[in-house]
């Protein structure tokens, strides 16, 4: 971003200006979350930079915190962790499954009401949380699957399938279909060619659409708030509680371990966009 | 006729058309079966339930099927006066039913609701029936009124007489601090009182500067990224990208930490000199603290959509504005910008739809003023139990969501939303 030598000195105050604003920005956005690193580590309770701490003194550092979340009495983070990992992976399953055959039908340019489907298919995400929260607790509650993880499953099902939809549709956007028609006219039925011919050329779509779908259910508290029982607390609930009642130093731990896991996802779904424009042939 | 002898046959000796439209019937059908299992799924498990949040909460049948003769003989009563003596014998023969199914402290409650004074009054009139001090040959109407002064107010009788429709709109009345009163008309609840019209206003007003600040900020860094060579702005990139993947309670909890009064940016402000250190503003369990949250956690929806659109403006176009004559200002201006308004309409829809449900981020540190109306459906579903309640808030705050999705597809259109 050099300027031109012949740059007025006014529009040189202005360049730099925004590019001060800019970092302000992206300081805001990515800062937050590194005050959580260090203070995971610390040796006391207290939820400050201590004074060792600002040193670097090896000695205001320490690992309790991580032994807590693991090891902890009466620490609820090891089964939290379990039912987030179950309940989300069913939930993930469950909306690329659904989500991506219901994107072949719609991607069809003979698929009628295309519109109006569209738009029911992908209202969980426009709709407010908290209404999607109350409509599907009343639904789930009426077929005896509160408190249970196959109620949670379906909820997060439900949230989950509109990113789906909306990946893969993207991706089928720039799909050729004359290659699904090559293998038929060779002789493929409609079964082969899918997981032969399409499902490969649109993984990269399905994979990235699942990955929204299982941050979704990973990350989602306001539907399992109402859902939940004792039984079925997942991290989020934890953190909730946790965050409520007291900030602990713990939290900071299973925060931090968070962040890393996001990192991982960030990384694959990056990955998985570039592979994605190569294979529709968009480069840049 | 030239037309059919003209008819193009298949090889089958189908003419060609009707062929044509069997294929095309044939192709419909099997995009629609493989759009069906999802779309019922979703009709089963979410579009009925929304349905049925609407009924339940117009729902008053409870009353209605609770005193069915009492209703009945009140349709010819005409409200005036007091009732005549069959309204009595009705009400009494109703409410000995309800005393032995053990159901008449919910009538109590409800009819209460109505007209304060209720309770006292119906569990007098229960004692009476349980010691069987009523006499079933005497005038009714004589005995009831004569238990307490109250039963001789014919307020207390129109109060009944209102309940008796099945449905009612008094959920929704109560959702604006509106309420009916004795003659039928509506009237507003009174000033101390009024709390969900206060909370509907912090909503608002809440999701609109969250918009206004995202956008503040949002629009700068996606003019930035997408004008950066790649190199660059794949660095940068990860800075929008990893607080989106990182989940909501870790970042409201590193607010939690950053916002304290003995926390880091207070810290700074007594270092720069802006506050003193025993002085130390309060910065969370207020709005500055739900502002300054809920905007870091929304922008990253603001900054995808805006450099997706960025993205597609061709940097010559500005180029030409300035060889034109344009100053930098007008060419922005004039140019750039009004090629990037669907992006502004995507970025801004999507901040204020997910701001004005939120729930999690002003409940943790926004305090006393960080409750919301999400807050208020959450603390009638789990708390108060008052399901039809929190059904008519919902419903309100979905067609507010709707009406803005209106006005958003009537300027930009709504096929301009996408996904990063």
């Amino acid at each position: 971003m050099a300027l031109p030598k012949y740059t007025e000195t006014r529009y040189r105050v202005w360049h730099y200006f925004y590019i001060g604003i800019c970092t302000f920005v992206f300081f805001f956005l990515i800062a937050p979350l590194f005050v959580i690193f260090p203070l995971s580590f610390n040796a006391e309770e207290f939820l400050v930079f201590s004074d060792g701490m600002k040193r670097l003194d090896p000695d205001a550092f320490s690992l309790r915190w991580y032994e807590d979340m693991i090891y902890g009495t009466k620490n609820p983070w090891g089964l939290a962790a379990k039912n987030s990992f179950i309940i989300a992976i069913f939930a993930t399953l469950g909306s690329v499954i659904l989500g991506t055959v219901a994107a072949l039908g719609l991607s069809s340019r003979h698929m009628p009401y295309k519109g109006l489907i569209m738009a029911t298919l992908i209202s969980p995400m426009i709709v407010p949380l908290i209404i999607s929260g109350v409509a599907i607790f009343f639904f789930i509650a009426k077929v005896g699957l509160a408190a249970t993880h196959l109620g949670i499953v379906i909820a997060h099902i439900i949230l989950g399938t509109p990113f789906v939809v909306i990946t893969v549709t993207a991706t089928l956007s720039g799909f050729d279909h004359s290659v699904t028609r090559a293998a038929a006219s060779l002789g493929s039925n409609p079964v082969n060619t899918f997981m032969k011919i399409t499902l490969p050329l649109i993984l990269p779509g399905v994979i990235s659409g699942g990955l929204f779908a299982f941050v979704t259910s990973f990350d989602e508290v306001v539907v399992v708030l109402f859902l939940a029982g004792l039984d079925n607390t997942t991290i989020p609930i934890q953190m909730w509680t946790g965050l409520r009642e007291q900030l602990s130093p713990t939290i900071l731990a299973v925060a931090t371990c968070l962040i890393v896991l996001s990192v991982l996802i960030l990384v694959s779904a990056e990955l998985l966009r570039r592979r994605s424009e190569r294979l529709r042939g968009i480069n840049r | 006729m030239s037309s059919e002898t003209n008819k193009i046959l298949t090889t089958d000796g189908i003419p060609l058309e009707e062929s044509l439209k069997k294929a095309e019937r044939k192709n419909k059908i099997k995009a629609f079966l493989l759009v069906c299992p999802l779309l019922l799924f979703l009709i089963i498990t979410y579009v009925f339930p929304i349905g049925e949040m609407f009924t339940r909460s117009i729902d008053d049948k409870m009353i209605t099927n609770m005193l069915p003769n009492t209703f009945k003989s009140m349709e010819s009563w005409d409200g005036q006066d007091m009732p005549e003596e069959s309204v009595f014998e009705n009400f009494y023969i109703d409410f000995k039913k309800l005393v032995e199914n053990k159901e008449h402290g919910k009538l109590a409650q409800r009819l209460n609701k109505e007209k304060n004074g209720f309770n006292t009054i119906l569990k007098k009139l229960f004692r009476q029936i349980q010691r069987n001090k009523i006499d079933e040959n005497g005038s009714f109407k004589e005995q009831i009124t004569s238990l307490h002064k109250r039963f001789n107010d014919v307020e207390y009788w129109r109060a009944i007489k209102r309940t008796a429709p099945p449905y009612t709109m008094a959920k929704y009345l109560k959702g604006m601090d509106l309420f009916i009163d004795e003659n039928g008309g509506i009237a507003q609840v009174e000033e101390d009182r009024r709390i969900h019209r206060i909370l509907w206003l912090r909503t608002l007003e809440i999701a609109f500067f969250v918009t206004v600040f995202c956008f503040l900020m949002g629009y700068p860094i996606a003019h930035l990224l997408a004008t950066l060579p790649m190199k660059y702005s794949n660095l940068l990139m990860i800075c929008v990208l990893l607080p989106f993947w990182t989940s909501l309670l870790v970042r409201t909890a590193s607010w939690m930490i950053l916002l304290q009064q003995q926390g880091i940016v207070n810290d700074f402000f007594v270092m720069i000199g802006l506050v003193s250190d025993d002085n130390r503003p309060e910065m969370m369990y207020n709005k500055v603290g739900t502002y300054v949250a809920m905007t870091q956690i929304l922008l990253p929806f603001m900054v995808l959509p805006l450099y997706s659109v960025m993205k597609t403006i061709s940097p010559s176009l500005m180029r030409a504005g300035k060889s034109l004559g344009g100053t930098p200002f007008v060419a922005f201006w004039k140019v750039y910008f009004p090629l990037t308004i669907p992006g502004i309409g995507a970025g801004c829809l999507l901040v204020f739809i997910l701001a004005i449900g939120y729930y999690i981020t002003p409940a943790l540190v926004g305090g006393a003023s960080g409750t919301l109306i999400s807050n208020q459906i959450a603390y009638h579903m789990k708390t108060t139990l008052d399901w039809s309640f929190a059904s008519a808030m919902g419903l309100m705050l979905l067609t507010g969501v709707l009406v803005v999705y209106w006005i958003y597809n009537k300027l930009v259109g709504v096929d301009n939303i996408k996904l990063g």
